[in-house]
């Protein structure tokens, strides 16, 4: 009855939400063991063997995995996940990219984005944006999953000292070749681990608004920035700041939204918030019926008031 | 080249949905149904490609009731070429769904099958990949770009942290991102025009096999009520005095 956690990592670095995924795969009930493949994934291997539960990390080598791409990972995890009865990964865009492919190359159905485990085969996953919570029973061998890393608590990094071992994929892949990787221009703190996080919305108007009301904000507070589907589609931020249902999911101890107004569409991807604080000039806005705190008023004022406040603090 | 391009009906994201008492399900009667934006996006691109000459021919493929007639006219005002529509009752989960798209891409041979990166009802992100995976093609998902390089795509991916760009040797699947293009709005004549383009309605045999049983829906769980602040002074005093957000 093991559990098979796949971890992401570039460069070495495993993915920051791993802590989480590893606290949903102990809750399956049995033992964790962890795999790790591509460029760096010795290094990776090294860290993830000390996060306190792991029993096994499994190094994947060999060319054609080095690039991370799913089309060789899912044919290599097709032969591999035999003696695990559950499989379990991220929902980051690389767990989202991979785990589907291998369910089908297994001829086995996926529950998507778990946000919790009520028993080894019974789960919780958001449907319609969040609107509503599905419970599914899921009778298949073995059981994949894709984890909402932020439903889950995160854990201690060091301090365990699993085994770490090789193994060695020969397979080729001619059905994609990697070409290349473009960071994004990471401006203030990452998204997904930030803990605290301002987000806007089209009410910023232009990028010079932007960049003179909100980076100062975000640049006092330590934080990271994103932004709703709409800011981005008017052009004030690049996609990879989209926070929502088709974007990133967050839970950072603070949220604060500016003039932004709480569709749905962005809200499913605050509801792990700890504290929400809006500002907004619309004593309506629908982002005010979920805020923890609403400070109803023209951004242009209380963001500087804010920023001046929170200098005050320190 | 041929594309085919998978569009599903789903429930108007604008809309507030309900849970069923009973809590058997989400209440969708009555309810406006759209193109899944996303599958929008993919059929525009598919179009613009036969536009510029990429593309010799764009049919559009639907899984659903009849009504579902209704997102393949859509697709066909947008300038595809042909539907086709298997027709079922109830509604497959993205392991049917991508056999029964393998089936049809068997018959029909495209070199490209474009969809969505996920529907905005299920949130699965699964069934493009599964279709991939069943093919034995290469998968280019969250695309922000696509661009045919000889008898390749060279597609963008939004991915964590950053872009991929990988080469897919054709045939490939793509299932499309937000930034990738967007999406016209059908003219009348063009609505019109697509009344007489041809959809060919199938009513194919759906493995009825569940292997993921949904016990229940419910409502998530509500906030607690927030409070108004008049000043970002007092908006302060409160995080500080009642948070842990500032510490």
């Amino acid at each position: 009855m093991k559990t098979l956690m796949i971890v992401e990592q570039r460069g070495g670095e495993p993915a920051s939400d791993t802590a989480r995924v590893l606290c949903a795969a102990k809750q399956l009930g049995g033992p964790v063991d962890a795999l790790v493949f591509g460029e760096g994934a010795a290094a990776a291997a090294k860290r993830v063997a000390g996060f306190p539960g792991v029993e096994n990390v499994m190094v994947a080598l060999g060319d054609s995995l080095k690039d991370g791409l799913a089309e060789p990972a899912a044919e290599f995890l097709s032969g591999f996940v035999e003696n695990h009865e559950a499989v379990v990964v991220s929902a980051s865009r690389f767990g989202k990219n991979l785990l589907p492919r291998l369910a089908a190359l297994l001829g086995v159905p996926q529950v998507s984005d778990v946000t919790r485990i009520l028993s080894a085969d019974t789960f919780e996953r958001p449907i319609y944006a969040g609107n509503a919570i599905e419970t599914v029973k899921l009778a298949a061998f073995p059981k994949l999953l894709t984890i909402r890393a932020t439903a889950f608590e995160s854990a201690p990094e060091t301090g365990g000292a699993a085994a770490v071992r090789q193994t060695t994929w020969d397979g080729t892949n001619t059905l994609s070749r990697f070409i290349g990787f473009i960071p994004s221009l990471q401006e203030g703190a990452e998204l997904g681990s930030a803990r605290t996080v301002v987000a806007f919305g089209r009410a910023l108007e232009t990028r010079e608004n932007v960049e003179t009301l909100i980076m100062p904000l975000v640049k006092e507070l330590n934080a990271a920035v994103g932004a709703t589907r709409a800011a981005v589609e008017a052009g004030l931020a690049p996609n990879d700041w989209q926070i929502g249902q088709t974007g990133r999911i967050i839970a950072p101890e603070l949220y604060i939204g500016v003039g932004l107004s709480g569709a749905v569409q962005h809200t499913a991807g605050i509801r792990g918030a700890k504290t929400i604080v809006a500002v907004n000039i619309d004593e309506s806005a629908p982002i005010f019926s979920m805020a923890d705190y609403a400070l109803v008023g023209d951004l242009h004022t209380v963001i500087p008031e804010l920023i001046a406040a929170f200098r005050q603090k320190k | 080249m041929k594309i085919l391009v998978c569009v599903k009906r789903v429930v108007d994201h604008t809309m507030h949905i309900r849970v069923k008492a009973d809590g058997s399900g989400v209440d969708t009667a009555n309810m406006k149904t759209v193109m899944n934006p996303f599958d929008e996006i993919a059929v525009e691109e598919a179009v613009r490609w036969k536009e510029k000459g990429l593309a010799s021919e764009v049919v559009v493929l639907s899984i659903g009731p009849k009504q579902s007639v209704d997102t393949i006219y859509a697709g066909l005002a947008m300038g595809a070429d042909r539907g086709i529509h298997l027709n079922v009752d109830s509604l497959p989960d993205p392991p049917g769904a991508a056999a029964a798209i393998r089936a049809v891409v068997n018959e029909e041979q495209p070199q490209a099958v474009f969809l969505g990166k996920q529907a905005v009802d299920d949130d699965c992100c699964q069934t493009g990949q599964m279709l991939a995976a069943l093919l034995g093609w290469g998968q280019g998902t969250f695309a922000s770009a696509i661009i045919k390089e000889g008898e390749a795509l060279k597609v963008t991916r939004e991915i964590d942290g950053g872009r991929e760009v990988v080469l897919l040797p054709l045939p490939a699947v793509v299932t499309v991102d937000l930034p990738l293009n967007e999406p016209r709005y059908a003219s009348l004549p063009s609505i019109m025009k697509a009344r007489k383009k041809p959809v060919r309605i199938i009513a194919p045999e759906l493995s009825a096999e569940r292997r993921l049983e949904v016990l229940k829906v419910a409502e998530p769980p509500r906030r607690k009520p927030g409070k108004r602040v008049g000043s970002a002074a007092e908006l302060i005093a409160c995080l500080e005095n009642e948070t842990e957000a500032l510490s």
